[in-house]
C-alpha cells in the first residue's frame, strides 16, 4: 500500500467523519475528553493498520469500530463511570452504553444496524451542545472548531489569532462547563429551537467573518476558517434540510466566496465591490448559491440570512456594478429590517437609498440614525455621512465628518483613506 | 429566633488554581459545628462562578449575573436571636483568613420541600 494513498484516506475521513465519530464515541463514554481520545487513538490505530492490510471499503466503518472499541476498554476500566460521569444524554437514549458495557461485540454489524439518520442526528446535536448560548460566543466558536471540526488546539489559536495555551484553557473551560452545568448533547425542543438555531447560525458566521477580516494573520489560516465554515454550513443544511435558514446562510457564504478571488488588488489591498473584476467571480459558486437562496426565500417571511444571501445575490448577479439592481436591493433591506432591526443594517439601507433616491435622501436616512447610541462610536456611520455631503456639494460639512471617522477607526489603512479623501476635496 | 442568610465571597477564583483541600476541611469542621449546636438551618456550596449562566430577559450570558471581583461561593442559613449573634456565628467562619468575607442578611421569609418519607 502506498503511503501517500493512506495519508490521503486519512486526511479525507478526518474531515467527513471526525464530527460522526465523536458524537458516536461520545454517546458512549459521557465525557467529551475521553471521547476525544478514543477517536483520535482509532486515527492513529489506522495509519498503523490500513499501511499494513491497506484501506477498508468503508473508512469510516472501520474507525467507528475502533473508537467504540476502545471507548469499551475505557468503560470496562472505569466500572464506577456512571457514578462519577454527568449524565450528557437521556438515559433513554443512550442504551448502547449499557449493552457495549457487557458485550464484546463492536464489530460491523453495530454499525450498519444503526440506521445513518440516527447517526446524523447525533452529529446536530453535537452541533447545538457546542453552540449553546450559555457559553460565550468565543467558547462556541472554539468547541465547534474542536469538537465538530476536529481541529486542533494549536491550529485553532493560530486561525483565531490568541496563543495556544490562551486556548487550551478556553477549551477547557468550556468543557467543564458542559460537564458540570450539564449542558446535554441534544436538538433543543421546538419551542427554543428558534433561538438555539440563531446560535448555531451565528457561531458558522462569525467563523465565516472571522475568515475575512484579520489581514495581518497568514491568507492561507483566513482561508481555512471560511473552508471549515462553508463545511459546517453544509453539514446543517444537510442535518436539517427543511430549515430555510441554514439554506439562506450557506447560500451567504457561498455567494460571498464566489468572489474570494476577486477581493484583493495586485499589491493584496482589499478591493471595493465596483472595482473587482467580475469576470473571475465564480459562476458555478454562484448558481450553487442561488439556488440555495431561491429555497430559503420561499417562505411567507424570509429570516435574516436568507434576506442578506438574496442581498448579496443580486449584487453577484448583476453584469456591470451599475446596473445593479438597487430597487430590489432596497426592498429586501426594508425587509431584513423588519426581522432584524439593527442600526447597522439601517445605515447599509441609507447606502442603498443613495443609489435609488439620491444623496439627499440618502443623508436623511443617516442623520435620523445619529441620535442611536449603538452608533455613536461606529465610523462608518460618519464616513458614509461624509460620501453623501461630498456627493451634495457640502464639501466644508464633508470634511469634518471625514475628520471624525478617521478619529474613530482603529485600522491605519482605513484612516489613510478616510484622510486622502480630506485633501481630495 | 431569626433566621439569618450568610454569603460568603471570594475573590474570583483564578481558574488555573490548585483546590486546597486544608481549606475545604475547614469549613467541614465549621459546618459540622453548627450542625451539632443547632444553630445551622441549612448550607449550600455552589460550583465555581465560571459554571454560572445567567439570564436577563430572554438573553442568556455564560458566567456571573454581576462583573465583580468577588462572587459568592455558598451560603448559609442560620439560626440566631439577633444580628450580634449572628455576626458571632458569621465571624468563625473560616472564610475570613483565607481572603474572603461574608455578608449577613436576615431572612424574611422561606420554603423549604420537606423531606419525602
Amino acid at each position: 500500500m502506498d503511503s501517500s494513498d493512506v495519508e490521503l484516506a486519512i486526511v479525507s475521513a478526518h474531515r467527513s467523519e471526525w464530527a460522526r465519530l465523536l458524537a458516536t464515541t461520545m454517546q458512549m463514554t459521557r465525557d467529551i475528553d475521553v471521547a476525544e481520545e478514543c477517536v483520535q487513538e482509532s486515527f492513529a490505530e489506522a495509519l498503523v493498520t490500513w499501511n499494513r492490510d491497506g484501506i477498508p471499503n468503508n473508512p469510516g466503518a472501520w474507525l467507528t469500530t475502533a473508537a467504540r472499541r476502545r471507548a469499551v476498554d475505557v468503560l470496562r476500566r472505569e466500572t464506577t463511570f456512571r457514578a462519577k460521569m454527568p449524565l450528557l444524554i437521556d438515559d433513554d437514549e443512550s442504551d448502547e452504553g449499557n449493552a457495549m458495557a457487557g458485550s464484546n461485540d463492536v464489530g460491523p454489524s453495530d454499525w450498519s444496524r444503526e440506521g445513518s439518520d440516527v447517526v446524523q442526528d447525533q452529529r446536530l446535536r453535537l452541533i447545538f451542545m457546542c453552540c449553546h448560548p450559555a457559553l460565550n460566543p468565543e467558547a462556541q466558536l472554539a468547541l465547534t472548531l474542536r469538537l465538530v471540526c476536529g481541529m486542533s488546539t494549536p491550529d485553532i489559536a493560530r486561525s483565531l489569532l490568541v496563543s495556544p495555551s490562551t486556548m487550551s484553557a478556553r477549551l477547557t473551560r468550556a468543557k467543564k462547563k458542559i460537564s458540570i452545568a450539564r449542558i446535554r448533547v441534544e436538538v433543543p425542543r421546538e419551542s427554543e429551537l428558534t433561538d438555539r438555531l440563531r446560535s448555531v447560525l451565528g457561531v458558522i458566521y462569525l467563523l465565516f467573518t472571522s475568515g475575512h477580516t484579520a489581514p495581518s494573520g497568514d491568507s492561507l489560516l483566513r482561508t481555512e476558517l471560511i473552508d471549515e465554515s462553508i463545511l459546517l454550513a453544509r453539514m446543517l443544511c444537510t442535518l436539517m434540510p427543511d430549515e430555510p435558514e441554514a439554506a439562506g446562510l450557506l447560500g451567504l457564504l457561498l455567494v460571498n466566496d464566489a468572489r474570494r478571488e476577486a477581493r484583493l488588488g495586485a499589491n493584496g489591498e482589499p478591493l471595493r465591490l465596483d472595482e473587482q473584476d467580475r469576470s473571475t467571480w465564480n459562476q458555478f459558486t454562484i448558481a450553487e448559491a442561488r439556488e440555495l437562496i431561491e429555497f430559503s426565500m420561499r417562505r411567507s417571511r424570509p429570516g435574516r440570512y436568507g434576506l442578506q444571501a438574496a442581498i448579496a445575490l443580486l449584487y453577484a448577479e448583476a453584469p456591470t456594478f451599475d446596473e445593479t439592481n438597487w430597487a430590489q436591493i432596497r426592498h429586501l433591506y426594508d425587509e431584513l429590517l423588519l426581522v432584524w432591526p439593527s442600526p447597522v443594517v439601517a445605515l447599509n439601507r441609507a447606502v442603498v437609498t443613495s443609489k435609488t433616491s439620491g444623496p439627499q435622501a440618502a443623508l436623511g436616512e443617516v442623520e435620523a440614525l445619529e441620535h442611536d447610541e449603538r452608533l455613536a462610536s461606529y465610523h462608518y456611520l460618519y464616513s458614509i455621512k461624509a460620501e453623501f455631503l461630498s456627493q451634495l456639494g457640502r464639501t466644508d460639512e464633508a470634511n469634518d465628518e471625514y475628520r471624525r471617522a478617521a478619529e474613530l477607526s482603529t485600522n491605519d489603512a482605513e484612516r489613510r483613506f478616510l484622510n486622502s479623501r480630506i485633501v481630495d476635496l | 429566633m431569626t433566621q439569618y442568610a450568610i454569603f460568603l465571597y471570594a475573590p474570583d477564583a483564578d481558574e488555573d488554581r490548585e483546590p486546597n483541600p486544608a481549606a475545604g476541611e475547614e469549613h467541614v469542621r465549621y459546618s459540622e459545628q453548627m450542625q451539632a449546636s443547632g444553630e445551622m438551618v441549612c448550607a449550600f456550596a455552589l460550583e465555581d462562578s465560571s459554571i454560572a449562566t445567567s439570564l436577563r430577559g430572554d438573553v442568556i450570558t455564560d458566567g456571573p449575573f454581576l462583573e465583580a471581583k468577588e462572587v459568592v461561593l455558598g451560603l448559609y442559613v442560620v439560626d440566631a436571636p439577633d444580628l450580634d449573634a449572628a455576626l458571632a456565628i458569621a465571624r468563625q467562619n473560616p472564610i475570613h483568613h483565607q481572603g474572603g468575607g461574608v455578608e449577613v442578611r436576615p431572612v424574611e421569609d422561606s420554603w423549604i420541600r420537606p423531606t419525602s418519607s
